[in-house]
Parts: C-alpha cells; sequence; structure tokens
C-alpha cells in the first residue's frame, strides 16, 4: 500500500501522466494480488495520484492530471504572488478533507442502496446499464453526438467475441483470440496509456525551469483558511460525491462544477483568477470526494462512475467477483475493507502528500522523455502479463492508436470504456429479459422501479432533443465546434 | 491530428454498412424474434445515423471555412484558413517528431510479431535504446538505461509475478 501510494504521487506529479493511467499501469500487478489489496493499491495510488496533479499545477501551471486543470491558473496565481506553501497545504488539506467525506458518502449510502438493488431483476439492470450509458453521453466534455458515436463504438467492441445466448462467434473471422473477446485490461491500458505516450511524442514538451521559490510551513495558517471556509468544502464535498456517482463524470468534471459554483456564489467574485484561494478549497475537495462516489454506483450495481471504477470493475471480475449487491450479502468483508482502505488512503494523503509537497522540485526534475519509452516497455509487458499472448498488445496498440485519434478530433473516451464495460451487462439482461417476457417490449416496463428507470432513461435522451429541434425552428444560429 | 468531421463521418457510414451486413448472417434463436444479430445491428444503425449528421456537419464547417477563407484571403496566409480535410498535428510538420510518431506503432507490430522467436530481453533493449535516443537520450545513457529497465522488468515479471516472458534467443545460446 505504501508502495503503491508513492507510485501513485510519482505518477500524479508528472505533468501528463494521469491518475488513470497510473490506475491502467497498476492492473497487471493487480492480477496477481487478493482483491482486497488489489482494491487498496488502486484506491491510494489513484488518491494520491489527484492530489499529487495539484503541485505541477501550483509550481508549473500545468496540470499533473486533469482533474487539477481547473483551479491550476488560481493555483499558479498564488505562486507568483508567493504564497506556493499555502496553495498547496490548502489543496492537501482539502484533498484529504474531501477523500473522508467522500468515502463517508460511500459507506453511507453504498449499503442502503444495496438493500434495494438485491430486489432489482434484469428489467432493472437492462435499464440502469442504458441509464448509466446515458449520462455518460450526456454529461461527458464535448460535443453530444461525438460522445454518442463514442459510446456506441464502445457497446460494438463488447459484442466482439462469443455471443451470450445463442454462443454465436460475432466478428471473430475465425479467429480463436478473438472469439474470447476483447479482454478489458489491454483496451484500458492501450486507450489511457499509450494514448499518453503518442500524445507525449507528437507534442514533446520542453523541461520547465521550476520558479525557485521556498515552500516552508506548508500547513500554516490552513486552519483558518479551511474555518472561513467551511461551507466551501461541504459545497465542494458535495458536488464532488454528487458528479462521482453519475456515470461517465469522473473527478476532473467535479472539479470544474465545484470551482465554477464557488466563482458563482462567492462574495469576492472579482478576485477569482488572480490567487485567490476560495476556489482551490471548493475545487481540491471536489475532486477528492468525486473519487469515492464513483465507487457508490460501481459497487452496487456493477456500472462504474467513471473510467478508473471501470478499470477496477475490469479486475474484479477478472477475479471472479460480479460487484452488485450480492457482494454485500455474501461478503460483506470485502466492501468493508474497501470502506476501510478509503479512509485510511485519505488519511495517510496527509503525511505522505506532505513530503510529496517537500520533495516536489526533485520529481518534477525526472526528464520525461526518459519516462515515456519505459512506460510503453511496461504497458507492452502488463497487458502481455494477462492472458500470456502477444494477441493483448495487439489488442493494446489498436485501442491506443484509437483513443489517440479520437482524443485529437474531440471525441471523448470515457464513453468508449463504459461502453466496453457495460455492453455486455446491457445486452445480457436484455436478452434474459426478452425470453422471460416472451419478446413482449411492454414487459420492460411491468415492475414499479423498472418503469420509473425507463422513464427516466427516456426523458434523458429526448430532452438534448427536444432542445434541438427548439433551436433549428427558432433557426438559431447554431455554433459548431471545430 | 485533426480530421474534417466529414471523413470521420464516412469512415463510420462505411464500417456501420459492413457491420450490419455481416450481422444479419447471424443464425437466430429458435422461436425467438431476438437472436445474436439484435445489438450488433442496433449499434450499427446508430453508427450510420451519427455518421451521417458529422457527414452534414462536415460539410457545414468545410462550407463557411471556405467562405471565411475567400473573404479574409487577402491579408491572411492561406495556409490557415484554406478548408481541409485532414489537419496535421504539429509534430508533422517536423521530420524528427515524424518518425518518432511512426516509431512507436513499429516498434510495437515488430514486438507483437518477433517476441516469440528473439525473445523479451533483447527486443525489450534493443525497443528502448531506439525510442529513449529517439527521444533526445545520448546513446550511451540510452543503452544504460534500456538495459536496467530491462533487467528490472523481466525480475519483475518473470521472477515476482511468474509471467512467463517469451525466452527466445538468449535462453537458447545459454542452453
Amino acid at each position: 500500500m505504501l508502495a503503491s501510494a508513492i507510485f501513485g504521487l510519482f505518477v500524479g506529479s508528472i505533468p501528463g501522466l494521469t491518475a488513470t493511467m497510473a490506475a491502467a499501469l497498476l492492473i497487471p500487478f493487480t492480477f496477481f494480488m487478493d482483491p482486497v489489496p488489489a482494491i487498496a493499491a488502486i484506491v491510494t495510488t489513484v488518491a494520491m495520484a489527484i492530489f499529487a496533479g495539484d503541485i505541477p499545477g501550483a509550481l508549473l501551471r500545468i496540470p499533473g492530471t486533469p482533474a487539477s486543470a481547473a483551479y491550476c491558473d488560481e493555483a499558479y496565481a498564488m505562486t507568483r504572488k508567493g504564497k506556493v506553501a499555502t496553495a498547496l497545504g490548502v489543496s492537501l488539506v482539502c484533498s484529504a478533507i474531501g477523500g473522508v467525506f467522500g468515502s463517508a458518502i460511500l459507506a453511507m449510502t453504498a449499503p442502503v442502496l444495496a438493500e434495494f438493488a438485491i430486489k432489482f431483476s434484469s428489467y432493472e439492470y437492462f435499464w440502469l446499464a442504458c441509464l448509466g450509458l446515458s449520462c455518460a453521453v450526456v454529461v461527458s466534455t464535448g460535443s453530444t453526438l461525438k460522445g454518442f458515436v463514442s459510446l456506441l463504438i464502445g457497446l460494438f467492441i463488447s459484442t466482439i467475441g462469443i455471443d451470450i445466448t445463442a454462443g454465436h462467434p460475432r466478428f471473430a473471422f475465425g479467429n480463436v483470440e478473438m472469439m474470447g473477446g476483447i479482454s478489458f485490461i489491454p483496451a484500458m491500458i492501450g486507450m489511457f496509456a499509450i494514448s499518453e505516450v503518442l500524445r507525449f511524442i507528437a507534442a514533446p514538451h520542453k523541461q520547465e525551469s521550476i520558479p525557485q521559490q521556498p515552500i516552508k510551513n506548508v500547513f500554516r495558517g490552513i486552519g483558518g483558511i479551511i474555518s472561513t471556509y467551511k461551507l466551501n468544502v461541504m459545497r465542494g464535498g458535495v458536488i464532488g460525491a454528487v458528479v462521482g456517482i453519475l456515470p461517465g463524470a469522473g473527478s476532473d468534471i467535479a472539479a470544474w462544477i465545484a470551482y465554477a459554483m464557488s466563482k458563482r456564489f462567492s462574495k469576492n467574485r472579482d478576485k477569482f483568477g488572480t490567487g485567490h484561494v476560495e476556489g482551490l478549497v471548493d475545487a481540491g475537495t471536489a475532486n477528492n470526494a468525486g473519487l469515492a462516489g464513483a465507487w457508490v454506483p460501481a459497487l452496487v450495481f456493477g456500472i462504474p462512475g467513471d473510467s478508473i471504477t471501470a478499470i477496477v470493475i475490469g479486475v474484479l471480475y477478472m477475479k471472479g467477483m460480479n460487484p452488485g449487491p450480492t457482494v454485500f450479502m455474501q461478503q460483506p468483508e470485502l466492501i468493508h475493507a474497501v470502506f476501510i482502505v478509503f479512509f485510511l488512503a485519505n488519511l495517510a494523503l496527509i503525511p505522505l502528500g506532505f513530503i510529496a509537497i517537500r520533495l516536489s522540485r526533485t520529481i518534477l526534475l525526472v526528464p520525461r522523455h526518459v519516462l515515456i519509452p519505459i512506460i510503453l516497455m511496461f504497458c507492452v509487458v502488463g497487458s502481455f502479463a494477462i492472458n500470456n499472448t502477444a494477441f493483448g498488445i495487439s489488442v493494446m496498440l489498436i485501442m491506443g492508436v484509437m483513443a489517440y485519434l479520437m482524443e485529437e478530433n474531440g471525441f471523448p473516451v470515457a464513453p468508449t470504456i463504459l461502453g466496453i464495460v457495460l455492453g455486455t451487462m446491457l445486452e445480457d439482461n436484455f436478452m434474459s429479459s426478452m425470453i422471460k417476457a416472451d419478446g413482449q417490449f411492454a414487459e420492460f416496463f411491468s415492475r414499479p422501479i423498472a418503469a420509473t428507470l425507463g422513464v427516466l432513461v427516456i426523458v434523458i435522451w429526448t430532452l438534448p432533443l427536444l432542445r434541438l429541434l427548439l433551436r433549428t425552428l427558432r433557426g438559431e444560429k447554431t455554433r459548431l465546434p471545430t | 491530428m485533426g480530421f474534417n468531421d466529414a471523413l470521420i463521418g464516412l469512415v463510420l457510414v462505411i464500417f456501420a454498412i459492413a457491420e450490419i451486413a455481416y450481422s444479419t448472417t447471424f443464425p437466430s434463436l429458435h422461436g425467438q424474434a431476438y437472436g445474436p444479430s439484435l445489438f450488433p445491428i442496433i449499434i450499427g444503425c446508430g453508427l450510420l445515423a451519427c455518421g451521417l449528421v458529422l457527414i452534414a456537419r462536415g460539410l457545414r464547417t468545410r462550407n463557411q471555412q471556405s467562405r471565411l477563407a475567400q473573404s479574409t484571403q487577402a491579408e491572411s496566409d492561406k495556409a490557415t484558413n484554406s478548408p481541409t480535410w485532414v489537419q496535421l498535428g504539429d509534430w508533422a510538420h517536423d521530420p524528427a517528431s515524424r518518425i518518432n510518431m511512426l516509431l512507436v506503432p513499429v516498434l510495437l507490430v515488430a514486438y507483437i510479431l518477433l517476441s516469440e522467436p528473439i525473445g523479451f530481453i533483447p527486443l525489450s533493449v534493443a525497443m528502448l535504446t531506439i525510442l529513449l535516443f529517439r527521444l533526445g537520450s545520448s546513446l550511451l545513457t540510452s543503452i544504460v538505461i534500456a538495459v536496467v529497465t530491462t533487467l528490472m522488468l523481466q525480475l519483475l515479471f518473470a521472477k515476482v509475478l511468474l509471467v512467463p516472458l517469451p525466452s527466445g534467443l538468449l535462453l537458447r545460446w545459454l542452453g
């Protein structure tokens, strides 16, 4: 766990290496661990990485992870004012508070929801999967249409392999390894790590010079700031947890929303962007709270709340555990272990984060052009290790290049991942429901919860269409994203 | 590397049609209206629709671009304003990074094809050395880092995690 904490801090603090990538790189190791240490490793790594992303944000104005992008300018402005210690201290303490807050929400809501979810049948699961996928499209960054395309690509990938109901191989073209389906893990390593490698090579950054400013007394005055902005801390925590729970939206979106909310409701709105600490409090709390929030749907329904939990679900499936309400009944000790790990990881953030801040200058000196080839080789070995065949590496390469091209053209990648993870669940539940219902689609609305969920899905889908219709009727000129 | 939306749409449409055509060959279950072909066909239809919208959008942006280009052609350079189908990234203008971009897929394909006959250790050293050198380390440091990393990976995965990395030539030489 300590090792994964250090790893997380390191990856997070290097600009361009994201928290998701840290988790993707960890997978080959978790494959050889028991479920609880595996989850612990991922949780710790990611919590550390999200905080550590703030360090280069404050020092270099380059967010270490996308989750820090929202308030990177703010933190850098504080650095220029000579308040770098305060900026980092605030983001450290807020990260820890946000993490603990999110963990508390997770520990409170997940068991309750699980009790509710145990009554679900395949109809409800079908609608839930639909809901998750729809959220992923609606919430994702960029244009909804492109999000939808990305989702469909993910769903298509999930149909590759032997079909579950009829046992007919689909899109395998006689290839035995294709019949087994595209496994999550090489696909995710490709989409998150290889695409980052390509992006780095496409635009090599120069090593930035680090402002020579003493970082001392990180914790001085933090207590005062936190108590002045306790409301902001609470708000950030709630926003983070709620956004995290929504499938497809992770901590980066939580941070943006929290920052925007903070600006909107602040008394000192004009101070924002000039090195004002308030937005930092909100968004710093929100991104760590979002991490834990994303685990709620993942643990209860097996629907990932963000791309990191999508990876976790992939790992759990490989270990023969199907996340869902039954885990709460059959293996409560596992669920409790997850909660405890969350609290521990976020508390450990304070001392370890402090060390990381002190060492930040050295970490930032590690040349990235040396790291990138090493990461590449690591990915190769990692995706090979899953099935011990070169097929995994091919999957990784194809998915990596695809993810790179998609991101370059404004297609969000998260819906694809959700599509791959949820596609099988969607089809399974649809098929078994249809067989149960004897082909009557109306049966999908026959149970109260199923009907509610179904209506919700339909509303989510019709709203953007209605808006589009209204806009075209008014003849408004739509601004096109380029 | 940015493509015009219309191009992406076209690719999607072609892909979707091929996918639907292939899906209809799937056998259906007895007495069941919905077979294994249902989901692929739905997905195909979705992609088809999105592809068509993207084509329409792409063409519209292109028209706007060309109109913009005509009106401002005099004062600004043509390179930025002329409508383009494919917009290459910065890396494409620099031959060195162009090679680097191609290097990653090429090296990976080489690894996939050659890892069985040649083995992990020599191949990994070679790959890392080439890439490190291309990305700006000196030749000597590249080799040193490549060897150290390879040995660490070998130790970690083959010895600790017991992954059967392809042994290839090296072991055969050692007997």
